[in-house]
């Protein structure tokens, strides 16, 4: 049983503060939701627990398993069993998915692994999501759709067993049939690895397919509301207006982009 | 004679034996100058006419002008080198004169010790001697030749004389002039009409069983309809004491003819390296030009295509890798001459650690080019703050319905990619080694499986303790 724990942490990108002290407590085999309008620090919680250089935390602190990893560097974060699904995976040209994928497992073994076993686990795997045969032959997320980078997010994940998975709209991209195959092999990972899971995503239907144990609710930097599966069935049925109403919550950010177009508006009128 | 005493000890303890029965010592003072130029000759027992090439290209030496482009090059002073020391007494170092950090890159390597000894200088030849006349045997059987240049002047003097100093004349620059004057060694190939090899000639072997030279010349004719891949030298650092390095490669392919010259430089970085390599590109005929640059202290390499008949084409894929004090000036040219030639440039310039890497080419379209096209492509990562690179491409087009595009992008490694690999486990060493190594893939490709997989390690192990 392995313990993530987030405390009051303050996390700043630039000069400006985007977290203002988030709590959360996420243990092996559950799956936490993180919901909350777009541009209020979701992202950035999950980038800043993986360490992303350009996220400064500034108050605070992460503990995995009650060791802080604050000051770790990202792949010491990685090796402990971190993982983050990213929005935007990166392209890397010139680099094969599979010298790619052999050098994240060697990583984290103390033996190279053989090249037979390699191949197995690779198939496996590009099999299980539905991907075709000469994805290893390919450069790592280059000419890929946004389905397809996607689904090579969860084939990491798939072979890189973490203990703790953190997926930033891993789902968004994906069509019905994909997102079936990519929420089957997720589920897959957390059964057989029992890993807790961390989750942003918009879609009432992903949490459909992974039942969040525990939903949060992030907005202006705070946690404003938490609870279970009803609350994210709540929020896709009736937004997050009245939400942010109950708990007196102005998100700020939206006003500000209001005032900016309001010239470019008026003068079209 | 202390040298010469380890000299003959390390070819005692060579376990292979020394087998050359010249025992001779051959050796010219340090300079240049007319009465070398004709010891030379003399030594080398050549025929008249090449000793007035020799003097011819020496005065134009004497004349010409140093580049007025390229690398600081005020340092050299061309009385601080010897100019001939024969093949067999090129043996100038000990074990224990190499430095260590060429010892060490060896051992990573895992080159085994008597290659070790040949890439270091302390010995001759070594064992590839049997592979070297095993390949001949197979490629005499169709006609071609394949000796050293000096062997080629001998036994083909006609042929020889024929193409020789017609694709770079002699006074073309400086160092091709200088090269013209004191040639030795290199490699003289002639493939005749219609023969295709399948297996690439290399001079790895050759040079292996005779002694790569400092000033060397290479001449290779490629028939009509003819296919050859000729690579030369090896990826692994070779070690000289000799410095200067100024060497001339002419190719002349004709009508329909196909020849890809594959290369990896890498002199230990104590070397001056500057080089003329030009193609005459005949109709319908192609030139590949793959060519590696990551040793040496300065290089000067510009490989060549002249597209001289219609619907010729020509290609350049490089890599340059300046790292520390070094400084690579590399790049192409393609001269169009003829309707609808084409040409490719792929040009990948890394520089880190304090290195200097610069992209220097030229694409000409001359009036009758007609119709013809090329494509430059020149991208540039820079790794760190000390680092720099330049550059200076020249795009002249003259020809009427001609295209030319250029494209160049110069980079850092950015911390999205970086964040990206290291959040699945790789150090920031490791991803930015991933990285660089991707970024010069289209180079690495093109080359013979084992080059590219040594070309990879030695890299590898270059950037390791290099990087925070």
């Amino acid at each position: 049983m392995s313990r993530l724990t987030i405390t009051d942490l303050h996390v700043r990108v630039e000069d400006k503060e985007i977290l203002k002290g988030v709590s959360l407590t996420l243990k092996s085999g559950e799956i936490h939701a993180l919901m909350g309008p777009n541009g209020n620090g979701k992202s950035t919680l999950l980038a800043a627990i993986m360490g992303h250089p350009r996220y400064t935390v500034t108050q605070g602190d992460i503990f995995l398993d009650d060791v802080s990893i604050k000051d770790w560097s990202v792949d010491q974060r990685s090796k402990a069993g971190l993982f983050l699904g990213m929005q935007t995976p990166q392209e890397i040209s010139g680099v094969t998915n599979a010298d790619f994928l052999k050098a994240a497992i060697n990583a984290r073994r103390e033996q190279p692994i053989a090249l037979f076993p390699f191949i197995k686990a690779m198939e496996a795997a590009t099999k299980k999501l539905g991907m075709k045969e000469d994805l290893a032959h390919r450069f790592l997320n280059e000419g890929f759709s946004g389905g397809e980078k996607k689904r090579n997010e969860i084939l990491q994940m798939v072979l890189l067993k973490p203990k703790f998975a953190l997926l930033d709209e891993i789902d968004s991209g994906l069509d019905v049939d994909a997102l079936k195959v990519v929420s089957s092999a997720i589920l897959d990972v957390y059964k057989e690895e029992s890993c807790g899971l961390l989750i942003v995503s918009h879609y009432g239907r992903f949490y459909d397919l992974v039942t969040p144990t525990h939903v949060h609710v992030l907005a202006e930097g705070v946690i404003i509301a938490e609870g279970d599966k009803s609350l994210a069935d709540q929020i896709d049925a009736k937004g997050y207006d009245l939400l942010l109403k109950q708990h007196g919550v102005e998100i700020k950010k939206e006003r500000e982009k209001a005032q900016l177009l309001g010239t470019c508006a008026r003068s079209k009128k | 004679m202390k040298k010469e005493n380890d000299v003959l000890q390390s070819q005692d303890s060579y376990q292979y034996g020394f087998a050359d029965e010249d025992v001779s010592v051959v050796r010219l003072d340090k300079g240049i100058s007319e009465e070398v130029v004709r010891e030379i000759s003399r030594i080398k027992e050549e025929p008249k006419w090449m000793l007035e090439f020799r003097l011819k290209a020496y005065k134009a030496f004497k004349e010409m002008p140093m580049p007025a482009f390229g690398p600081d090059l005020s340092s050299l002073n061309f009385d601080d080198y010897t100019y001939y020391i024969k093949p067999s007494d090129k043996v100038t170092n000990s074990w224990s004169e190499v430095p260590e950090s060429i010892k060490n890159t060896f051992d990573r390597l895992g080159i085994p010790e008597s290659e070790k000894d040949f890439l270091a200088g302390v010995a001759t030849q070594y064992d590839s001697e049997a592979v070297y006349h095993n390949m001949l045997k197979e490629v005499e059987d169709k006609g071609v030749i394949f000796l050293d240049t000096d062997s080629g002047l001998r036994q083909y003097p006609e042929l020889f004389q024929q193409y020789f100093n017609t694709i770079v004349p002699y006074q073309d620059n400086k160092f091709a002039a200088l090269n013209s004057a004191v040639w030795s060694g290199g490699s003289f190939i002639y493939v005749p009409d219609g023969v295709k090899l399948e297996k690439p000639l290399q001079s790895y072997f050759r040079i292996n069983a005779q002694r790569m030279g400092q000033f060397e010349r290479t001449l290779i004719i490629v028939g009509k309809g003819a296919d050859v891949h000729y690579v030369e030298g090896c990826t692994a650092p070779i070690y000289s004491k000799d410095s200067l390095h100024a060497a001339v490669v002419e190719i002349l392919i004709q009508e329909g003819g196909r020849c890809r010259y594959s290369t990896v430089q890498n002199w230990s970085d104590n070397i001056l390296n500057l080089v003329t390599k030009r193609a005459r590109v005949q109709t319908k005929a192609s030139m590949e030009w793959i060519d590696g640059n990551v040793g040496s202290l300065t290089n000067m390499k510009y490989p060549c295509c002249v597209l001289a008949g219609e619907y010729a084409r020509g290609m350049c894929i490089s890599i340059a890798v300046a790292a520390r004090r070094q400084v690579q000036d590399a790049g192409a040219k393609m001269i169009h001459l003829a309707p609808h030639t084409s040409s490719n440039i792929i040009s990948k310039s890394v520089s880190r650690v304090g290195g200097k890497v610069n992209y220097r080419g030229l694409v000409y379209m001359d009036q009758k080019a007609v119709g013809s096209r090329a494509k430059v492509e020149c991208d540039t990562l820079i790794l760190d703050h000390q680092s720099t690179s330049d550059t200076v491409p020249v795009n002249s087009v003259m020809a009427k319905e001609a295209t030319l595009e250029h494209e160049a992008t110069v980079s850092k490694i950015s911390e999205e990619e970086l964040f990206y690999l290291m959040s699945r486990g790789l150090s920031r060493a490791q991803a930015t080694e991933m990285i660089v190594m991707g970024f010069i893939q289209p180079f690495t490709r093109e080359l013979p499986m084992e080059y590219a997989v040594e070309l990879n390690q030695l890299l590898k192990l270059d950037m390791e303790g290099s990087i925070g």
